[in-house]
């Protein structure tokens, strides 16, 4: 008989990390394999389950970074360090870091999207001679939006990092879209190096594209998708594009494949 | 050789077969219809083989039998999960040929795609089918078409002729019982062929490959303005398997509920939107492409074979008079007209 999948575990929170009103980090304890840009699905009982990205991995915790917008997300936010959610996962392929390594690495992710990829940033922030060199630009629609500061602060020094907001009334922020600041990367060469590009639809698109008149092909970008998912496991079918699960073929997809995909 | 009975014969059997197993097969449930008192056609647990309904084709397919419209997933408390026992007694199901081959489609999902499913497994390995025998082709059926007209394998089959109940068996337990039976007289000992229907009213043509822009085809327009998203086609069909999670708790203790997984279709509003107000496939043409093209390609591409067993139920159900078969008849002159083009 297999292994029942949809019987989830309970987590117990050990920090909560608020980046804004509405975006929490919940640190949630958990020891085994587990890749950046994997997903969890995380539930309440009476309220149901919603999957979350994996947005920090340490050695007996997970973090995921969670934007309240409905019925399961408002209840996790009710919830403080001590208590516990209950969780199944990781699904999903992940990114694989063997991917990037060696090679000058571009990640250009938005609002939400840099959760998927902050565990390639941290990876390779923190071994940095594992890449030739590592530009993120991260880009958020105000000031009062950013997330992640604390790592942002330690990110200035560990690489080329560029944040920027949408729009800002306060000054000090770089502004305009991420799109803005990729014709001005300086790549030693494009045609080695690697870029992965996170966030809502057209932001990718977009990114990709920025990326491609740089001089990149197709093989060297990987984003990652999100669609709705009822279970992470290949069955609910709510993920499916064409012949691809998003759940269990993705959700990273080199781009060449991931471009391919219609919805 | 297998064995024939009358309705007192079928009953003998039927009292041995209902102390190992609980059996489903399609039967009427009246006054339960899409209109108010009309009479259903629908895959139900039965005490009697004479409930069997050999001449309508079921309105809803047999994979309630074994995907409940909706299933608990687990019972909570506050401090616990539970998950429900699995049914008790083996099953019998007697289906028809397009169903069986929709079995191996459901497999495909739920055993192969992936986690294989612990709640599919164990009703599917508690389960045995018998193969109810089409003597004749039923309106809007195109199983010769999609190859499902006599199934890959089947251990028993069935066959209903001038009032009786033909039964035989390769192996397992119904072959004991039928021994059984004739052991204690009941029944005459006969040797029937399984028949199917060699061809059907219906045709159609399956492309071999589709172009590359299929889906951004002018063909699906036409469907955003007709079909009106009720879903009848997904829940009619065997092999649409799609599922939402739903938690519910109890009104007397509210600490108390359920997950459950209930049926879902892609032509439905919400199915595919998430969070920031996304939402993919808006309008109902690119719902019917994302539906058609899984049932006669993209199933494909992932699993070696096609998902659509021509039974015709969602050519039957459809309030909006919608043809799936006039669909893939377009969308097959689609093909040939860019393959054409492609020679030019
Ligand atoms: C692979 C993946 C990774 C994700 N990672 C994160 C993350 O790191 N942080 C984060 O905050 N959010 C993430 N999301 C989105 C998150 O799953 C949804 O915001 C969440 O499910 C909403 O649940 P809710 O009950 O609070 O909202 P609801 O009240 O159900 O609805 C609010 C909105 O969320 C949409 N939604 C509901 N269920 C899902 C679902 N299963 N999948 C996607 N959208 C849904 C609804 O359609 C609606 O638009 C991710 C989604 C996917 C598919
Ligand atoms: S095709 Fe017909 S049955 Fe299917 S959703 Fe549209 S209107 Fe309903
Ligand atoms: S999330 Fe259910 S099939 Fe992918």
């Amino acid at each position: 008989m297999s292994r029942n999948e949809y019987i989830p575990f309970l987590s117990r929170i050990q920090k909560v990390i608020r980046h804004t009103k509405i975006e929490y980090t919940f640190r949630m304890t958990y020891k085994g394999e587990v890749k950046p840009g994997q997903f969890f699905e995380v539930s309440i009982p009476k309220y149901g389950e919603a999957p979350i990205s994996v947005s920090g991995i340490g050695e007996d915790y997970v973090d995921l970074t969670i934007r309240k917008v409905g019925v399961v997300t408002n209840e996790i936010f009710e919830n403080q360090e001590g208590q516990s959610l209950y969780m199944r996962g990781p699904y999903g392929n992940g990114f694989d870091p063997a991917d990037y390594r060696g090679k000058e690495l571009i990640v250009v992710a938005g609002g939400t999207g840099v959760s998927p990829v902050k565990g390639i940033i941290d990876y390779f922030g923190n071994h940095p001679e594992e890449v030739k060199a590592l530009h993120v630009i991260a880009g958020f629609k105000s000031p009062k939006d950013i997330l992640f500061r604390e790592d942002i602060a330690r990110w200035e020094n560990q690489m080329e990092l560029i944040v920027t907001v949408d729009a800002s009334d306060e000054p000090g922020y770089r502004t305009g879209l991420v799109t803005k600041y990729i014709p001005d990367l300086q790549v030693s060469d494009i045609k080695s190096a690697a870029g992965i590009v996170v966030g809502p639809p057209v932001m990718m698109k977009f990114a990709a594209a920025e990326l491609l008149k740089k001089g990149m092909s197709e093989e060297q970008i990987w984003i990652s998708q999100e669609r709705k998912m009822c279970c992470g496991l290949g069955k609910c079918g709510h993920c499916r594009m064409g012949s691809t699960y998003i759940c269990l073929d993705g959700p990273v997809f080199n781009y060449t494949a991931g471009k391919a995909l219609i919805d | 050789m297998g064995r024939l009975l009358n309705e007192k014969a079928a009953d003998a059997l039927m009292e041995r077969l209902q102390e190992q197993y609980d059996v489903f097969a399609p039967r009427l449930f009246p006054g339960t219809g899409c209109y108010s008192d009309t009479d259903v056609v629908r895959y139900g647990q039965i005490s009697s083989l004479s409930e069997i309904v050999w001449d309508k084709k079921s309105e809803y397919s047999f994979k309630e039998t074994l995907l409940p419209i909706s299933d608990t997933v687990f019972y909570f408390t506050e401090d616990e999960v539970k998950v429900p026992d699995a049914p008790r007694k083996r099953r019998l199901i007697f289906l028809r040929s397009c169903e069986l081959c929709a079995l191996k489609r459901l497999d495909g999902i739920y055993l192969k795609n992936g986690f294989a499913d612990s709640y599919y497994e164990r009703i599917r390995e508690q389960a045995d089918f018998v193969w109810m025998c089409c003597e004749e082709s039923f309106a809007s059926c195109f199983c010769a078409s999609m190859g499902t007209n006599r199934p890959e394998q089947y251990e028993a089959f069935a066959r209903f002729t001038d009032g009786k109940l033909y039964l035989e068996a390769e192996k397992g337990l119904l072959k004991e019982l039928l021994e059984e039976c004739g052991q204690d007289g009941f029944g005459e000992e006969a040797s029937l062929n399984a028949v199917y229907p060699e061809e059907n009213q219906e045709k159609i043509e399956i492309p071999e490959s589709l172009p590359e822009d299929m889906a951004s085809h002018e063909l699906w327009k036409e469907y955003a303005g007709r079909c009106i998203g009720c879903g009848r086609c997904n829940f009619v069909c065997p092999t649409c398997t799609c599922f939402t999670m739903q938690d519910i708790f109890y009104k007397d203790n509210p600490k108390a509920g359920e997950r459950r997984r209930v049926w879902a279709s892609c032509q439905v509003d919400g199915y595919s939107d998430i969070a920031g107000g996304i939402s993919f496939r808006k309008n109902q043409g690119e719902r019917m492409r994302f539906k058609v093209l899984h049932k006669i390609s993209d199933f494909k591409k992932r699993f070696g074979y096609t998902m659509c067993v021509g039974c015709g139920r969602c050519e039957d159900v459809c309030p909006e008079y919608i043809s799936y078969l006039a669909c893939i008849r377009k969308v097959n002159q689609a093909a040939k007209e860019a393959r054409t083009n492609e020679q030019k």
